[in-house]
């Protein structure tokens, strides 16, 4: 039962990570920008989350408003620096969104304080299910992997079911045909990182009532995140999904099985499926 | 003399007259910039000339600060003649070893394995009692450089120090000129511009880029022995991710492809956060200094595309004519 739990937990944290990585893979896999920054729009989400709980009083509420000024600060974000960045080579995309971590940080520090935070799980999702006469899963934790699941599902759709998606496929594929067949390109990258943004600001914020809100969240996650996207192959949603699952669980049990090895585990499991398939798990032509 | 060189040669004549002052901190402040350029500038072996984008740097420089901590006596000084080309010798292993594994991967993929790689001797050590877990361990007595049974130069004294890391640092640079110079180091460049060509050429592109990640290794362990000979002790922050990023961060800030611009590089990125963490000059904005650096960063990428050693190059006169390249 108590290894039944673990997995649980090892999958809700995959799919959280497939959040993130998510957007961070649309947006170099069709934009081609190296965003180290992703990671900061994760801690601003889950910081907002607190900020907006405390003066709204409700966590419900929190949400909506902190993804609506994520989606402001994506745009002109895009507009303003990243859209310099396309014909730029990775190097100066990692320099710059480097600059952009420590000013997010910053920020952070200036705006929220340098202070550990913790949110309250909303009422409705408070309860636990005994599992056994001892043990019991938080509902929370499945409304994660629930709502991850939801998105994962919808993500799917969009892409390979609608006219936008379309368009974004075809964008990663061949960028001077799409732009040639009289698609506004421009409006679908804008379009595409603000929606990174979203998610990786959503996954903060779903995830703050499980783990505090504390300065350097966003730096931890974002190694791990660029190690999903590596081994999924870049630009594969399917292959994010894949591998956030395979690093969450591997993450969790390693801590419950080897403690002492645990971060060793998630890294020697990318070198094995990079040296095997250097190219990753789904390679994107 | 070009305006390139006379800038060198000026911030060289700076660096040897810098001691005069007398003020200690600086003297350490520059000795520890120092060690760093010289680990910016094995990188900028890998990044800037053969094309291979490292973020795994900080393992060969974290593994010879351990390595000398480990091997050195407790209570009295470790012998720099035998342990200066060891722990090197180790660094090398290390690349070595890592080399074979990683230079399969290319692109953005050959990045990420060599910081999967890093990372793991990073967890090594923090994780396991091997050295000290993340709490590290010290190095209490610094090497002792002999000569016939006379000591030339005491490591133990800042001054002495800052000296021998510079003609070390004046020594790298040339060697790597050198290097590059060379057939070997002309190949390197070659197979960063065209690695299909340079094959078709009759140069096999693997033992050269080994050969490459081998000698960068080996002088980031440089850096690394000195470095934990300066602080005297170790953690596995030298070893961390945020420390293979610094290091590029410096050289992509500097100018790659350039060594001196590793060089700039160094100083820029340590004195910028010394200068926005300065209470004397900010006041109660010292402690964002983050902010200040983060901004710094992102005008330098907009506006100076080559880094900062390219403000240097609109002064030369154009000997060459300009190629297609631009």
């Amino acid at each position: 039962m108590e290894f039944i739990i673990q997995l649980l937990n090892g999958i809700q944290y995959g799919l959280l990570l497939f959040l993130l990585a998510a957007g961070l893979t649309l947006i170099f896999g069709i934009m081609g920008v190296l965003n180290l920054a992703h990671g900061s729009f994760y801690m601003l989400g889950a910081y907002l989350a607190y900020w907006l709980t405390l003066k709204t009083g409700s966590f419900g509420m929190a949400i909506p408003l902190g993804l609506a000024a994520i989606a402001i600060i994506g745009v002109i974000l895009e507009s303003t620096l990243f859209s310099r960045l396309y014909q730029r080579s990775h190097l100066d995309q990692v320099l710059l969104t480097f600059g952009l971590i420590l000013i997010f940080e910053e920020l952070r520090s200036v705006l929220f304080g340098d202070d550990v935070h913790g949110v309250t799980v909303p009422a409705l999702l408070s309860g636990s299910i005994p599992l056994t006469q001892t043990l019991s899963y938080p509902v929370y934790r499945l409304f994660i992997s629930g709502i991850c699941l939801l998105i994962a599902g919808a993500m799917y759709l969009v892409i390979q079911k609608t006219r936008i998606g379309m368009m974004i496929r075809a964008g990663s594929t061949n960028r001077e045909m799409v732009q040639s067949l009289g698609i506004n390109l421009q409006l679908l990258y804008t379009l595409v990182f603000a929606l990174g943004m979203a998610l990786a600001a959503f996954a903060g914020m779903i995830s703050a009532p499980v783990s505090s809100v504390f300065p350097g969240m966003g730096s931890h996650i974002l190694i791990i995140c660029f190690v999903v996207v590596v081994i999924g192959g870049i630009g594969s949603i399917k292959g994010a999904l894949i591998a956030a699952l395979m690093i969450g669980i591997a993450d969790t049990l390693g801590q419950v099985l080897l403690p002492e090895f645990s971060g060793v585990a998630v890294y020697l499991l990318m070198a094995v499926v990079l040296l095997w398939r250097p190219q990753g798990l789904f390679k994107v032509a | 003399m070009s305006v390139t060189r006379a800038t060198l040669v000026a911030g060289l004549i700076c660096l040897l007259l810098a001691p005069l002052t007398g003020a200690t901190f600086y003297i350490q402040l520059f000795s520890k910039i120092m060690i760093l350029a010289i680990f910016a500038m094995s990188l900028d072996l890998l990044v800037g000339y053969t094309g291979l984008v490292s973020l795994g740097h900080a393992a060969y420089f974290g593994a010879a600060g351990y390595a000398i901590a480990l091997i050195s006596p407790k209570y009295h000084a470790a012998n720099l003649w035998l342990t200066l080309p060891l722990v090197m010798l180790i660094s090398a292993a290390l690349a070595l070893l890592i080399g074979l594994l990683v230079l399969r991967a290319a692109g953005v993929y050959f990045i990420m394995v060599t910081l999967a790689f890093a990372q793991m001797l990073y967890y090594l050590f923090h994780d396991t009692k091997l050295g000290g877990g993340s709490d590290g361990i010290y190095l209490y007595v610094k090497p002792e450089l002999s000569v016939a049974g006379i000591k030339p130069v005491n490591l133990e004294n800042p001054l002495h120090f800052y000296y021998f890391v510079l003609a070390l640092m004046l020594a790298v640079y040339f060697l790597l000129r050198t290097i590059l110079a060379s057939p070997f180091g002309r190949a390197l460049v070659g197979l960063k511009v065209n690695e299909q060509r340079m094959r078709s050429l009759g140069f096999p592109a693997a033992p050269y880029k080994l050969g490459a990640f081998v000698l960068a290794g080996t002088l980031a362990g440089l850096a690394g022995y000195l470095a934990a000979c300066q602080f005297g002790f170790v953690n596995p922050e030298i070893l961390s991710w945020h420390y293979s990023g610094s290091v590029l961060m410096m050289l992509i800030l500097g100018g790659m492809g350039r060594l001196y611009g590793a060089v700039i590089g160094a100083f820029a990125f340590v004195l910028l956060q010394e200068f926005f963490a300065s209470q004397a000059i900010f006041g109660a904005l010292a402690k964002h200094w983050q902010l200040g650096v983060g901004v710094f960063i992102v005008l330098v990428v907009l506006l100076l595309p080559k880094g900062l050693a390219g403000l240097l190059e609109p002064l030369e006169k154009r000997r060459e004519p300009r190629t297609g390249d631009a």
